[in-house]
Parts: structure tokens; C-alpha cells; sequence
């Protein structure tokens, strides 16, 4: 039986669609049977981040309203074969599915597959509802700024108030030069703030705009710091111990000095 | 003067997230107030059980709010007495 975790964040734009882009690819690739939902209805867009989209023949609402089998609306990732993407319905308005449907969907899934991941869409509104209708946990993506950080503070109370506890923070799009000189908030300011555990820090890279032109998710790049971090947080996700990439960029130059001289930093 | 020697000897905070952070303290203390209903009123009760051991209040016009200035967010307690209690150990028992 498998886990099915919904990715989610309040404010738009943040990471969401690329961050279940490639911690879905990051599973696969550690051999783990993984579904995608793409739940953001009228703004499909998982399938071209995974470079899916010329397979698409049904969506989520024809699945939902029994246009057609589950089974034939999941296409298969090019690169894997226990990667699966369920995409969203473009034409359809929100109000096409139910969060009772997806809390069937996500029910039949999850005897099929160890990972169904929903990539959410911005907002609370009835499609936040759907996409953490049939979750058992959430990863929440924000990035170093105020306005997406509160956001991600709200959707952490909306969670709590809808059973869904525990949520795991992702801190996307961090610039170590701006947190060396002081002009963006921390990991540890971040962490502090929300008051809820970390899962992955994930740095601004342009290698993610370079892989979604492609179509091609940069965690399969093992030159890409973005893709060496969802490789990290997806091992994370399966329960292994891996420690954080990041961190030293937030030591200053005395720290590293300290350390390199040998004093406890 | 003293603003411009402070531009031209470096910043007083270092770089702006302090502010980030100070105004994601406010606002959030703010948010988490008042999107859950329940905080205040659940607050309330426990200040009414609490405050009941040493006075007897008048719980019907008891007023909790938070009042947001500039740069801080206040827990105002407006509490009417009706009677002090004798001493706080008759309320104990
Ligand atoms: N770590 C990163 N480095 C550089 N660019 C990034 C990073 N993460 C995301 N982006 C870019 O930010 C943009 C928004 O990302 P994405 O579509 O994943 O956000 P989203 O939260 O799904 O948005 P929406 O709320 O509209 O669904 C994209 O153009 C993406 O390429
Ligand atoms: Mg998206």
C-alpha cells in the first residue's frame, strides 16, 4: 500500500509543478512505482514540465466523470516504467471534481503504486480542497520571500484543520549570495517561522528553466544543484538519513575559518 | 547627519531580511489570530477559569483583542470585576 502525498503551498509560482515534477522522477529513478496527478484544473502543466504533453488523450475529469478508465488516462513517463502521469483537464472549469473523487482516485491508486503525488494548485480554494482530499501527508514549498512564506504559514493551519498534520517544509529557489549578505532570510529564520520540519532546501537554478525547455526534470542532471537536492529529498521521502547539501553557504567567512583551524563551529 | 554617516560606514542591521523577518513576526501573529475563530474565544475561556480562582468576573462583557500598532501587536484584556475573592486559597479548595 502506498503513501500519497499532496505538494502544496498557498502562493502561486513558487515550485510546486517543478518540485513534484522532479521528486516523482527522483523516485522512479530509485526504482519506486509513482503516479502523478496534476490537479490544477484549466492550468495544466505538469505534462509539459515532464515532457508528456503530445501523449495526452484523457484527463483527470474524464477519469472522475467516467469518460474513461483510470487505467487509460495514465500515460508513461518516457524514461521510467513505474512513472505515470495523470494530467488535468484544460477545458473543464474547478468544479468538475470533487474532493469525494479524489478521495476515491487517491484510494485506487495507492494499491497500485508506493507514491501518488498531487501537485496542487495555488490558493485554498476548491482545488486546494481536492488535491488534499485524499493525502496522507503534505510537503509544503515556499521560497525565502515574506509573502510566500506567509502563505505557507496559512496553508500549514488549513492542513492542521483539515487532519492533515506534520506537514515537511521545502525551501525553494534559495540564492546562497543573498543569504551570505544578509539580504534573504535562512534556512534557520525559515524553520524558526513555521515551526515545522524541513524535508529539503532546494537553491535558485538555471538549470530548471534549461530542463523544463527541455522537458526533461532536473533532478535525472547530476551536474544540477536543484537536481542533486530533489535527489536528496526524495530519498528522504522513501526514509533515508540524508544529511543537507546546503549548509554551508550560510556560514560566514570567520566560521569556515574557525572550522578549518579545527574549533567546534 | 547621523543617517548619512550610517549609509556611508555600512548598514546598522545587516541587509534587509531582518526586516523580512520582524514583519513576518507581526503579520503572522496577526494571521494565526484571526483565521482561527477559535483561538480568541478558547483563550477566553481559559482566562475566564483561570481568573475565577482569585475574582469573580463579569464573563458576559469580558473583551479579548489583539490591537496591532506599527511595529507590535498587543493582547488587550478588558476584564470588569464584579467581587474579589478572599484570599486565593478559598478558591484552591
Ligand atoms: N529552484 C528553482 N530555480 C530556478 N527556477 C525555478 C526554481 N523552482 C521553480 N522555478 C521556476 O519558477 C517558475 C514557477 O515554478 P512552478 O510552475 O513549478 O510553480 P508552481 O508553484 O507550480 O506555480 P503555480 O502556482 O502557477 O502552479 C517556473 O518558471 C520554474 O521554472
Ligand atoms: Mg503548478
Amino acid at each position: 500500500m502506498g503513501e500519497v502525498v499532496v505538494i502544496t503551498s498557498g502562493k502561486g509560482g513558487v515550485g510546486k509543478t517543478t518540485t513534484t515534477a522532479n521528486i516523482g522522477t527522483g523516485l522512479a529513478a530509485l526504482g519506486k512505482r509513482v503516479v502523478l496527478i496534476d490537479t490544477d484544473i484549466g492550468l495544466r502543466n505538469l505534462d509539459v514540465v515532464m515532457g508528456l504533453e503530445n501523449r495526452i488523450v484523457y484527463d483527470l475529469v474524464d477519469v472522475t466523470q467516467g469518460h474513461c478508465r483510470l487505467k487509460q488516462a495514465l500515460i508513461k513517463d518516457k524514461r521510467f516504467d513505474g512513472l505515470f502521469l495523470l494530467p488535468a483537464a484544460q477545458t473543464k472549469d474547478k468544479t468538475a471534481v470533487t474532493a469525494e473523487d479524489m478521495k476515491k482516485l487517491c484510494c485506487t491508486l495507492k494499491e497500485e503504486f508506493d507514491f501518488v503525488l498531487v501537485d496542487c494548485p495555488a490558493g485554498i480554494e476548491q482545488g486546494f480542497k481536492n488535491a488534499i482530499a485524499g493525502a496522507e501527508k503534505a510537503l509544503i514549498v515556499t521560497t525565502p520571500e515574506v509573502s510566500a512564506v506567509r502563505d505557507a504559514d496559512r496553508i500549514i493551519g488549513l492542513l492542521e484543520a483539515n487532519n492533515l498534520p506534520g506537514p515537511k517544509l521545502i525551501i525553494n529557489r534559495i540564492r546562497p549570495d543573498m543569504v551570505k549578505r544578509g539580504d534573504m532570510m535562512n534556512i534557520e529564520d525559515m524553520i524558526d517561522i513555521l515551526a515545522i520540519d524541513l524535508i529539503g532546501v532546494v537553491p535558485e537554478d538555471e538549470y530548471i528553466v534549461v530542463s523544463t525547455n527541455k522537458g526533461e526534470p532536473a533532478v535525472l542532471d547530476m551536474d544540477s544543484r536543484a537536481g542533486q537536492a530533489y535527489r536528496n529529498i526524495a530519498k528522504r521521502l522513501t526514509g533515508a538519513e540524508v544529511p543537507l547539501i546546503n549548509l554551508d553557504y550560510e556560514e560566514g567567512i570567520v566560521n569556515k575559518l574557525k572550522r578549518l583551524l579545527g574549533f567546534k563551529g | 547627519m547621523i543617517d548619512f554617516l550610517k549609509s556611508v560606514l555600512g548598514k546598522e542591521a545587516p541587509g534587509s531580511k531582518n526586516l523580512a523577518k520582524e514583519r513576518l513576526r507581526l503579520v503572522l501573529v496577526h494571521d494565526r489570530a484571526t483565521v482561527s475563530p477559535h483561538l480568541l474565544e478558547s483563550l477566553k475561556e481559559d482566562l475566564i477559569r483561570v481568573i475565577s480562582n482569585y475574582m469573580e468576573i463579569d464573563e458576559k462583557t469580558l473583551d479579548v483583542q489583539l490591537n496591532r500598532e506599527d511595529d507590535s501587536v498587543a493582547l488587550v484584556a478588558n476584564i470588569p470585576i464584579i467581587k474579589m475573592k478572599r484570599t486565593y486559597q478559598d478558591a484552591k479548595a
